[in-house]
């Protein structure tokens, strides 16, 4: 076979190859920014009486839309809460009355973070904590709420 | 007395003979890094075997890699369908691609097609005596066949596999979407939110890199094992895809194993 011809189907295959790489990387996984470079992020924490099975890497939402992740979760030895590490993209900012809840995609999609500013114009700065969070529904505390309010009536 | 030792030899045999295949292959794999200088200063042989063993195989490849993604989109539907969850489909299909049949599919199609071709050529190059008149020349066959060969072999295979992974996705898409009326957005979503690129992708890519080395070790090997007849030519090719297909099932399970 000739040499053009060779080179030219190699090189076709090779092409092909990477832009499949390519489409994996970029159309599958959909590659984001959130959380990979820690410079452009700042660090916030949130303390929640049970975080239900909120995972390392979960998305921060506000009006649904990512700024961020989680990325640590550990419990406090003191006061038995767990602390979860929020690392925010830095272009957004948040007022210091900002609140955070633990919310549920669909019915039985991963647990994400919620959170909502408040009207403080001072705005959180990193290493600061959020204390006002509601913490996840947890299926049996509602239903044992619901049957102690059923059979007191 | 006699026959009693006889059972314990045919005990130990297989087990003695594979220990010494697999010290045969390192010391083929130990020869084969000693000359890959050798052969990257003549990249035109590795490009002539990227040909034949790449670029040939792009069809088989494309045209399994889509039935095979037709089929996981028909199947997960009609399970999902019972769970009320058809909108996970995407990450079904696309997980289950990424991680274990793209690689594990093209390997060992890529053992069928590609492999056998290679143990036979290398052979038959010894059974007409080829081999011999090159190392009479001074040419080390080694350097000159076999790690052309086996480098071509490697640089294929992670390529054919994404090959494979982007056809099954596309055809999932096709079963998913076009014909059974799934919404496309959620499709892509939902597989957008489960694939992670280092956990999902790159882990593909390292499985078909060591699968690519071992399916063209064992077809080199067994290319140069072969006995100089037209039996022992077939019975190499055999034995490359039998031990390539089960080479490779069993490293992805100490692979995924270790992976995920």
């Amino acid at each position: 076979m000739k040499r053009s011809v060779l080179d030219f189907w190699v090189g076709i295959f090779v092409i092909l190859g990477l832009s499949c790489i390519a489409f994996l990387s970029l159309k599958v996984a959909h590659i984001t920014t959130f959380g990979e470079n820690k410079n452009n992020s700042y660090t916030i924490y949130a303390k929640f009486s049970n975080i239900g099975s909120l995972k390392v890497n979960a998305p921060v939402k506000v009006s649904g839309f990512t700024v961020g992740r989680v990325s640590a979760i550990s419990l406090d030895p003191k006061t038995y809460q767990a602390l979860a590490t929020l690392q925010i993209d830095k272009q957004y900012q948040f007022s210091n009355d900002s609140s955070a809840e633990i919310l549920t995609t669909g019915l039985l999609g991963e647990q994400y973070i919620g959170l909502q500013s408040g009207a403080d114009p001072e705005l959180l700065k990193n290493g600061d904590t959020i204390s006002l969070t509601s913490s996840a529904l947890v299926l049996e505390q509602l239903i044992s709420k619901f049957m102690t309010n059923m059979t007191s009536k | 007395m006699k026959s009693f030792s006889q059972i314990i030899q045919a005990c130990g045999r297989p087990v003695s003979s594979f220990i010494f295949m697999l010290g045969e292959c390192a010391h083929l794999l130990y020869n084969i890094i000693c000359g890959i200088i050798y052969a990257i200063r003549r990249p035109r042989l590795i490009i002539k075997e990227i040909f034949f063993s790449g670029v040939l195989s792009i069809l088989i490849i494309a045209i399994s890699g889509w039935f095979v993604g037709m089929v996981l989109a028909l199947q997960g539907y009609n399970t999902l369908q019972r769970f009320g969850s058809v909108s996970v489909l995407g990450s079904l299909v696309a997980l289950s691609l990424l991680r274990e049949l793209g690689p594990v599919l093209s390997a060992i199609l890529f053992a069928s097609r590609a492999g056998s071709g290679i143990t036979a050529e290398i052979g038959l190059m010894k059974a007409t005596e080829q081999l011999d008149a090159m190392s009479v020349m001074a040419v080390d066959p080694i350097k000159r066949v076999v790690i052309p060969k086996f480098l071509g072999g490697i640089i294929s295979m992670p390529l054919l596999t994404a090959l494979f992974n982007y056809c099954g996705i596309m055809g999932g898409y096709f079963v998913g979407v076009i014909l059974l009326k799934l919404d496309h957005g959620t499709f892509w979503s939902q597989m957008q939110d489960s694939v992670d690129l280092s956990q999902d992708i790159v882990n593909g890519i390292i499985k078909s890199l060591v699968f690519g080395i071992v399916v063209n070790l064992i077809s080199v090997y067994q290319g140069l094992q072969a006995k100089s007849t037209a039996e022992g030519v077939s019975a190499a090719t055999t034995r490359t895809v039998v031990h390539s297909a089960l080479a490779v099932l069993a490293l992805d399970f100490v692979l995924t194993a270790f992976m995920f």
